[in-house]
């Protein structure tokens, strides 16, 4: 295959059909042809920096230990899994993790939908800027986002000092922070605008007429909603529910922010056996149970509800 | 209509959540302007002496200077990653077709804790020291599905009949992405690279594992929490970035309505 510029030359009359075309000028490739330019990249890109890290990490869960070379050839063992399989509190923070996660998930797609709600039926011209306003916070810093709200509320926060400076109360309330709840409430907060994309995608594809015709036939608006507007926009409620789940359930940062000792997740125990603890064959085996776990939930989620439906 | 009724609590529900958002950024902006170091009220007055010391403090311009260099280079890669995994998906039929799809949609599905430490583990069994390139290759991967997601409905929105006609009338295959494909799904590109850019730029998780010894600004941020007296500059540059971060989006929005 050249790669080099053909010179134009004057062609037959191109015939018809697949594969069959003839090429012009520049780099002279039929469709067919072009094909191999365009497969190698991504598959090469996604083959080295996804899959082959995912196999070096599945390789490391069936190590003993890290001694010698870390290319070196080891007999897998099944060690580090049969550590984990005795330590009763891995698996109960992982069942915390996604406990918690399916909380948030269920928690901002509620809270979401009447801001999807309120954008798609009475946001009027106004609904672009409406929808903006609700992701410029996106685009600031998480980390200072909430660091502001420890700020505020730590007990010499803004909120008690400035209670104490009006001598509304002479002693600082006691911090909101460090706990599970803490991070559960800000994993909700910020995910609420993003879990409201999906369902407004749903609810602006409604079409008008069933209104219409709802009405006609006597609906209230009570039941119109019941009947026409939930049900069509639960494919977006779904949506919003695992774009916020899934990453959920991974999440380290939050917990480190707000949660303290008593907020961690099971990410941070990856995070210590990575750094820390040093313990690479551990920190494998369990990242390979949270990659598992979370590939068989999206596996099952799949069969359950129609993924393409909600990609239309 | 007799929805109408509904608008009220509605209206009040969304101004108020409007607001729990942007408490935690005004705050940021009122104390970016006090001249007390600790984050608490009564203010005492205000200054600019933070943007000041901002300017003159190299650690932290190097940081936003890392976090721009790697959001430019892997929403670049993204973007034309992406854009190709769309056309090969839309335009050609072909037996790994599917696994393609799977592929780079699969950073969606991978926690990213997951991923940061089998990069980790990738990049030390390479010998590759970890820097600004080893999260920007974390960060191609992790933007890579929402490219696709957004290029490619775009691309399918419109049939192959123009690159048909364009083939028909004897252009070669690149000729034609180039002349009539790119022309038609640049503005879904440019709101792909944005998408793809703010997903880098305030990447913690991912960074946090692979930026060695040269942080990149949330990484950097997070190693200065601890110093309280610091806080006021971060927020500074945190209050210039979302200003910078914004006329970005603004642009793009603008781009993106050229249909």
């Amino acid at each position: 295959m050249t790669f080099a510029p053909t010179p134009s030359l004057p062609h037959s009359p191109p015939k018809m059909g697949e594969g069959e075309r003839r090429a012009g000028g520049g780099w002279g490739l039929d469709h067919r042809a072009t094909f191999r330019w365009l497969i190698f990249p991504p598959f090469v890109w996604l083959g080295l920096f996804l899959i082959a890290p995912l196999l070096l990490m599945a390789a490391f869960s069936f190590r003993s230990d890290l001694r010698g070379d870390l290319l070196q050839v080891w007999t897998p063992t099944l060690a580090q899994y049969a550590r984990l399989a005795e330590v009763g509190s891995y698996w109960r923070l992982l069942g915390i993790s996604a406990l918690m996660a399916l909380g948030v998930a269920v928690a901002a797609a509620i809270l979401a939908y009447p801001l999807a709600y309120f954008l798609a039926f009475h946001g009027g011209a106004a609904t672009g800027l409406y929808l903006v306003l609700l992701l410029v916070p996106f685009w600031t810093s998480y980390l200072l986002r909430v660091m502001a709200w420890k700020l505020m509320l730590g007990t010499e926060g803004v909120i008690n000092s400035f209670l104490q400076y009006i001598h509304l109360i002479e002693e600082p309330l006691p911090a909101l922070l460090y706990n599970r709840t803490a991070v559960i409430i800000t994993l909700i907060y910020v995910w609420i605008p993003f879990a409201m994309l999906p369902i407004l995608a749903a609810l602006q594809r409604i079409e008008w007429s069933l209104f219409e015709a709802a009405a006609d036939l006597g609906a209230r608006p009570f039941h119109q909603f019941t009947r026409i507007t939930l049900p069509l926009s639960l494919p977006g409620v779904f949506a919003a529910f695992f774009m916020v789940f899934i990453p959920t359930v991974g999440e380290y940062v939050t917990p480190i922010l707000v949660g303290g000792s008593s907020g961690s997740m099971y990410g941070n125990i990856i995070q210590d056996f990575f750094t820390k603890a040093a313990n690479w064959p551990l920190g494998s085996a369990l990242s390979m149970i949270m990659l598992l776990a979370t590939l068989l939930f999206v596996f099952i989620a799949i069969r359950l509800i129609n993924l393409r439906e909600l990609l239309e | 209509m007799n929805r109408n009724r509904a608008i009220f609590p509605l209206s009040i529900y969304y101004f108020s959540l409007a607001a729990l958002l942007y408490l935690p950024i005004a705050v940021m902006f009122l104390f970016s302007l006090n001249a007390n170091t600790s984050l608490s009220f009564p203010l005492r007055g205000l200054t600019l002496d933070w943007y000041q010391k901002l300017f003159a403090s190299t650690p932290i311009l190097r940081a936003a200077r890392n976090s721009l260099v790697v959001a430019l280079g892997s929403s670049f890669a993204a973007t034309l990653l992406g854009t190709t995994v769309s056309i090969l998906y839309l335009r050609y039929q072909f037996r790994a077709k599917n696994l393609l799809l799977a592929l780079a949609v699969l950073p969606l599905i991978v926690p990213y804790i997951v991923l940061a430490v089998a990069l980790l583990i990738l990049f030390e069994v390479l010998n590759v020291s970890r820097s600004l390139l080893t999260v920007g290759i974390a960060h191609s991967v992790v933007a890579l599905p929402y490219v696709v997601l957004i290029v490619g409905s775009r691309l399918a929105g419109f049939g192959s009949s123009l690159e048909e006609a364009a083939m028909d009338l004897g252009a070669d295959y690149p000729t034609t992405l180039r002349r009539i494909v790119l022309p038609l799904i640049y503005p879904a590109m440019i709101s792909a690279w944005l998408t793809a850019f703010t997903v880098s730029f305030d990447e913690f998780a991912l960074a946090l594992f692979l930026a060695g010894t040269q942080p990149t600004f949330p990484v950097y941020l997070f190693s200065q929490l601890r110093f309280a007296n610091r806080l006021p500059i971060m927020i500074a540059l945190a209050v210039l970035l979302m200003i910078g971060t914004l006329t970005l989006v603004f642009i793009a929005e603008r781009i993106r309505r050229i249909k």
